[in-house]
């Protein structure tokens, strides 16, 4: 079982049917994880090392663990699968949502029962339509087999689960704006503190989690701890899905243990560079991550180690930089689409991520000049993080900052040549 | 409060501990800009401009970027404003907004008291590298009160916190996303909330801005100011009234930390454009034969004294409108026995009735601040957003009271607004309102109960009786369920729903830490103030510490009432000739009135026969009125605007107002007109009057003749004050245009006029420091040029003033026996078949005939109308917008009617203070005649 993720994945891109989920052992994790107690289930989750596959890597058996419990704890809780997947380069959640929804829904069961959660919801991204359709489906299914609702397999619990579906905002995956777009409100992300996990949905204790972490929930409490920590090669626990988009040879989506090298993804699974191309350099976890070259290409893709060379692991989806794209296009795309994505609440990323698209675009329409780089490297300074409400402004100056330093000289000679080199 | 050492820039300093960074530096008097955060809407850290440097501890050298008003006072906090990189921070944010703020600061309204420009310059950013096009947007039509020029924004959120979250608007809200985000309506059109003129200071810059100054604009280093009090309501909020050339500009907000705080109502800062109407009495007539002509002041003095001198017959009519100092001295002029207030006897009654509640009862009266602190409210009877518009903007942050009572315990800080928000998720606190019909207030009331006074008096009675019930075996600890129990009063036994809604807030009343009951006299109903103050009697007996607030009609409601128990009809009487007496004699009778249009307060006929039995009516008023025109005297009054004197709201708290400028015309304060009147009638004739007597004289002679006034002389320092040896501006020290704006007649500078009767001066030479809280005619402090200035008069950003906020409390419950109250419960209200009791409804543009004479309030003032209830109107088929003839005060109008409005079945309601309900005594009974609508 060296792919536990995605092992049942189908190939003809249909989805399991609950009586295919079953039969590949599917709810058995549910059904014993009634027998267990909340906290029992939580040390396990913690145990297993599971961080957030989202992108920001909290552990998520210790995120469970602030959601007050016991008799005092408010009666309503909720349980939200962030499904939100909107990170440029990411796909990696929709294989997980089309090909298997029952799985997501037995972890968000496991998860919802860990905290003692009433009601739970998938928050969807608006163009994953095939998703829509696969989780309807489940939902249903799971209803009419007692997997949902009242009584669930026999036992007291009781859990609702609902479909939302977002009208596509970026912003909407980040936890809190997500919790005012559910609540109905203008998707803006809360302060914090008070944390969801204690003032989340509707003012009550709520888990948000991704839905790649939700996954490995069953399996997690299926074959146990210590097997989950197993599967990783560098010890933070799991499988990963790992994608690669950009001018390789094989595009695609893979699940390998957690901590397999940069070079093997690209090399081995992406099947290298496309003829006539050149690797130039790597966004590893999504837009919003910085640039990684070829120096840092042995580096294993888990949490810690992307980190120690300053980036990060993200979605763990890779964008691939080739010699023949333009990088500081490939940034100004990036940074229209954070511009675009902004919330409007805080100045710095309402004004400065238009500002330095403007910049960008401006370079490469050969009208750039060089104090126009000192303000690039201003703003990646004032949108740095802690400067800003929320992760979106940062996380959209990592690609920027990494590029101004990695690919110095390309930036200068749009300026010297009055024109993109690559055009 | 508990003090908390800190280090800012390495200077220690013992704050306040339960603050954030930024209200405590600027507390502390620090300078540390700021956009989204506002001393009354707290912090949520959108705009990112107060960046501090926040260190770990003594050894860390680098430290972090923190939000100043999102960081915690916390022991042994060490944060640096004046690092650099906090500077630049400061410094690029503003180079952020600046890439999209228009650079028309020489053209834009709100330059020279603009928060933007100032922080601007705070910041040291001075040099634009964007090169860009900047957004632009389109601009709204938002009514006759705010103009919108969206491409100023900055983005602060101020405004839709304002208006949507601390006043309960629900037509202004903010648009799109990222850079394009929009604040305006969702389709141009007039602003509904009565509170929209807060925008024009809340907005930072000059998106919002005051549409009549923008009529007749002026910078505001140009305005001549003065420190006033509002006459529009009953409430007292403080104002600052600015003057150029001789016509009042606008009105803002006069920071008063017991009393209005940040804020005004529409009302009160838009109604004053009366002052400039075409329809003002600019000079003294006298009626010649068939018309009134105009003389000079010499003149009528001449003439009016002499006949007070002659000795014969003569009464004096006051009014609420008018000063104590006025109504005062006409007392004095008249004698008290021919001294009148000028008020119908009901209404009368009633403010004395109040006096009395206030004065011997058992329950403190709080401060409209206060009313903020109560956690749960009963309101008996009154429409408060139409009848006292600011203490409803209070009520609904009381109604915020008790959940965020409870947010506070889970150790989130109240200012950490964003977070409270959050985790209140807009449930309000327990609010009960038993009113006639539907009011504003309703959507934030637990329960609502509309029925006929009479039915909301026996509700009241029913729950201080539930209170008294209240022993200690029943206890207050199991009553929140009950109060919130969604069963109470649904059932269809009317008398058991009565009983069960008395019981419920009986029982939120006594879970309440700080329970507010509030009433007044709108309904005319004494039952109503005796039934609220019963039940704050009952919660003080079970030792809870309850707040009882009356709302009168007027500015000086409580002052005229507090000089004199003797009322219209009094005078009326009075004057009716014995039928012995000679009519001859009767004719030789002199009515003296002040600034009081009878016709507005008592029905036509009556009032045409007591003016005709007049021989002369001396009139002293500020504009033309039903009343001016029987006048065979007239003298020119001034309004607020030109006027010193003192006002006792509803809290019995007086208050000093001072004149804004000195008329180049006869206009002057009633009072000076009736003291040159005493003066020129008691001297001999042909002898010039001695020198008139100051201000401060007629205090001193007032409060002999009424001791428990005593604290009016107390309220502002007298006219010798000086600030070592200057006295207060009018003026502020960048005031242009002095020595042309005389020019066309006289290129010499002319001499400014004195001020003999306060230690303001009509200059901008004198003290430049803070003066005395009641003698501030304007915010302004260097750097700070906008209305946050208020800063640097505070003790603590939103606290008291220096000085201590102006004002003072005339009552406090004394608990006097003879007041405690024996019930007299009224019987129910049953309609009798054919008759509707038609009750006042109350709007605030138009019930007030003072402010409705101003261009701006006009638009806003609904057609007559007559309200029905809808099952009535069933009945007889009348449909919404019907024509019906009502007969009012034997003479028949046609009204169109409304329906859905909530009223008791037999009930109907009229809007007071229109033209066309002049002069109604409500409540009263009536017929309907519904046939031909049309």
């Amino acid at each position: 079982m060296d792919k536990p993720l995605t092992q049942h994945i189908k190939k003809d891109g249909s989805w399991l049917t609950l009586k295919e989920y079953e039969a590949v052992g599917g709810y058995q994790a549910l059904k014993k994880v009634l027998t267990l107690a909340p906290a029992e289930v939580t040390t396990i989750v913690t145990d297993s090392g599971l961080k957030g596959r989202g992108g920001a890597g909290f552990p998520t058996g210790s995120k469970w663990k602030t959601v007050p419990m016991g008799p005092d704890a408010p009666a309503i809780k909720y349980f939200i699968a962030n499904a939100d997947e909107m990170e440029p380069g990411s796909f990696k959640d929709r294989l997980l949502l089309e090909g298997n929804p029952h799985q997501l829904i037995e972890g968000i069961l496991i998860g919802a029962y860990a905290i003692q959660a009433r009601f739970s919801y998938i928050f969807l991204r608006w163009a994953y339509h095939q998703a829509a359709k696969a989780i309807t489906q489940c939902i249903r299914e799971a209803y009419e087999a007692g997997y949902l609702g009242e009584h669930i397999a026999g036992s007291d619990f009781q859990l609702d689960l609902s479909l939302h579906t977002s009208v596509g905002r970026y912003i909407c995956g980040e936890e809190t704006a997500l919790l005012n777009a559910l609540e109905g409100k203008r998707a803006n992300p809360r302060s914090k503190p008070p944390y969801p996990t204690v003032h989340g949905l509707f003012g009550k204790p709520t888990i948000v989690n991704n839905v790649e972490t939700l996954c490995n929930v069953p399996l997690i409490l299926t074959n146990g701890a210590d097997w989950f920590m197993k599967l990783s090669k560098t010890g933070e626990g799991g499988t990963k899905l790992y994608g690669a988009s950009g001018r390789v040879k094989k595009p695609g989506l893979w699940e390998l243990p957690l901590g397999t090298s940069l070079r093997e993804i690209l090399e081995e699974h992406a099947g290298g560079m496309k003829d006539g191309y050149q690797f130039k350099g790597v966004l590893p976890g999504g837009g919003s991550t910085d640039f990684l070259t070829e120096e840092h290409l042995d580096v294993p893709m888990d949490y810690k180690s992307v980190s120690a060379v300053g980036s990060r692991l993200g979605t763990g989806t890779l964008i691939v930089l080739d010699d023949k794209t333009c990088p500081v296009g490939m940034v100004r795309n990036l940074e229209q689409f954070f511009a675009q994505e902004s919330c409007g609440w805080c100045t710095p990323c309402r004004e400065g991520l238009p500002w330095t698209t403007k910049l960008l675009d401006s370079l490469e329409k050969g009208t750039g000049k060089m104090k126009d780089l000192d303000i690039l490297t201003f703003q990646t300074h004032y949108m740095a993080p802690g400067n800003t409400f929320c992760a979106l402004a940062p996380g959209a100056m990592e690609p920027l900052q990494s590029a101004l330093k990695l690919f110095r000289q390309d930036f200068e000679r749009h300026i010297h040549e009055h024109k993109c080199p690559w055009e | 409060m508990s003090m908390t050492n800190i280090l800012i820039d390495n200077v220690p300093y013992a704050v306040d501990g339960s603050k954030n960074v930024l209200a405590a530096s600027l507390s502390l008097g620090l300078n540390l800009p700021y956009f989204c955060w506002h001393p009354a809407l707290h912090s949520v850290g959108a705009c990112r401009q107060c960046a501090v440097l926040k260190y770990k501890n003594a050894e860390d050298t680098k430290g972090k970027i923190v939000m100043a008003c999102l960081e915690p006072i916390a022991d042994h906090l060490r944060i640096s404003i004046e690092a650099p990189e906090a500077r630049q921070f400061r410094a690029g944010n503003i180079e952020a907004l600046m890439t999209n703020h228009p650079h028309d600061c020489p053209v834009c309204d709100e330059g020279g008291e603009c928060h933007l420009q100032d922080m601007t310059v705070m910041t040291g950013h001075n040099c634009r590298r964007y090169e860009f096009k900047k957004r632009t947007h389109t601009n709204q039509y938002l009514g006759p009160f705010v103009n919108h020029e969206m491409n100023r924004c900055i983005q602060c959120y101020r405004c839709v916190r304002f208006y949507k979250e601390y006043a309960g608007g629900k037509d202004l809200d903010v648009f799109a996303s990222h850079d394009d985000v929009y604040f305006g309506r969702h389709e141009e059109g007039v602003l509904e909330s009565e509170f929209s003129g807060n925008l024009v200071e809340v907005c930072p810059t000059g998106v919002f801005t005051d549409k009549t100054l923008k009529k007749h604009f002026t910078r505001k280093w140009d305005l001549t100011d003065a420190p006033s009090i509002c006459h529009q309501c009953g409430v007292g909020c403080n104002i600052i009234a600015s003057e150029r050339y001789g016509s009042i500009r606008r009105i803002l907000t006069r920071y008063n930390g017991d009393v209005n705080g940040y804020f005004l109502c529409d009302r009160g800062r838009f109604g004053y454009e009366y002052v400039n109407s075409p329809q003002r009495i600019l000079a003294p007539a006298i009626k010649g034969d068939c018309a009134l002509a105009n003389a000079s002041p010499e003149q009528a003095i001449r003439q009016i004294s002499a006949i007070i001198a002659s000795g014969k017959k003569m009464i004096g009519i006051g009014s609420p409108q008018a000063s104590l100092e006025s109504n005062f001295l006409l007392q004095q002029l008249v004698g008290p026995a021919h001294f009148y207030a000028g008020i119908p006897r009901a209404e009368g009654k009633l403010i004395r009735r109040v006096i009395t509640l206030l004065k011997n009862g058992k329950v403190r009266t709080p401060s409209l601040a206060e009313v903020k602190d109560f956690d749960a409210v009963f309101v008996i009877g009154e429409d408060v957003t139409n009848t006292a518009p600011m203490l409803a903007l209070n009520l609904r942050q009381a109604a915020k009271k008790g959940p965020v009572e409870l947010v506070k315990a889970m150790h989130i800080p109240e200012w950490n607004d964003a977070a409270v928000k959050d985790i209140v998720q807009g449930t309000t606190g327990l609010f009960y309102i038993a009113t006639p019909h539907h009011t504003a207030l309703d959507e934030i009331a637990t329960r609502t109960y509309h029925a006929h006074p009479d039915d909301i008096a026996r509700l009241a009675y029913a729950v201080a009786q539930h209170i008294n019930a209240f022993s200690s075996i029943a206890g207050a600890s199991s009553s929140t369920a009950d109060a919130h129990s969604p069963d109470a009063g649904t059932t269809a036994n009317p008398d058991a729903d009565f009983e069960a809604l008395s019981k419920s807030i009986a029982a939120a009343l006594l879970a309440a830490k700080k329970p507010l009951i509030v009433s007044g006299i709108s309904l005319y109903s004494e039952a109503l103030l005796d039934s609220a103050a019963s039940i704050t009697n009952a919660l003080k007996d079970q030792a809870k510490d309850p707040g009882l607030v009356f709302i009168v009609p007027e500015a000086n409601s409580i002052g005229l009432v507090m000089l004199s128990d003797q009322f219209l009809e009094d005078a009326y009487e009075k004057e009716e000739p014995d039928e012995d007496e000679k009519p001859s004699q009767a004719d030789e009778d002199t009515a003296i009135l002040l600034e009081n249009d009878l016709y507005e307060r008592t029905f036509k006929g009556q009032t045409d026969l007591f003016l005709r039995r007049q021989k002369n009516i001396i009139v002293l008023d500020s504009l033309e009125n039903a009343t001016t025109r029987q006048a065979t005297h007239l003298l020119p009054a001034a309004t607020f605007a030109e006027a010193d004197g003192t006002l006792i709201n509803n809290e019995g708290r007086a208050q000093r107002f001072y004149q804004v400028h000195q008329p180049d015309n006869a206009v002057r304060s009633s009072w000076k007109w009736l003291q040159e009147l005493q003066s020129a009638a008691s001297s001999e004739p042909n002898v010039p009057p001695s020198a008139s007597t100051h201000f401060d004289s007629i205090l001193q002679s007032l409060v002999r003749e009424f001791p428990e006034l005593t604290a009016i002389t107390t309220l502002a320092p007298a006219a010798g004050f000086r600030e070592g040896t200057q006295k207060i501006p009018r003026e502020p020290h960048r005031y242009s245009g002095r020595t042309a704006m005389h020019a066309n007649v006289n290129v010499n500078e002319p001499q400014p006029p004195e001020d003999a009767d306060s230690a303001l001066s009509f200059t901008m030479e004198g003290y430049a420091g803070v003066p005395p809280p009641a003698l501030t005619p304007f915010y302004w402090s260097p750097g700070w040029n906008s209305v946050q200035a208020i800063n640097k008069y505070q003790i603590e950003v939103g606290g008291p003033l220096h000085g201590g906020n102006p004002g003072k409390r005339l009552f406090e419950p004394s608990n006097i026996p003879a007041a405690i109250l024996t019930p007299n419960i009224p019987a129910p209200f049953t309609p009798t078949p054919g008759e509707w009791l038609v009750l006042p409804l109350y709007h605030i543009f138009g019930s007030d005939p003072l402010s409705a004479l101003s261009p701006g309030i006009k638009e806003r003032i609904p057609q007559p109308y007559i309200a029905l209830n809808d099952s009535d109107a069933d009945k007889t088929g009348i449909l919404e917008g019907h024509y019906v003839e009502v007969l009012l005060n034997g003479q028949k109008q046609r009204l169109p009617v409304k329906l859905h409005t909530g009223l008791p079945p037999g009930t109907a309601g009229l809007p007071k203070g229109l033209a066309a309900t002049a002069g109604l005594q409500f409540p009263f009974s009536t017929t309907i005649n519904s046939g031909n609508h049309d």
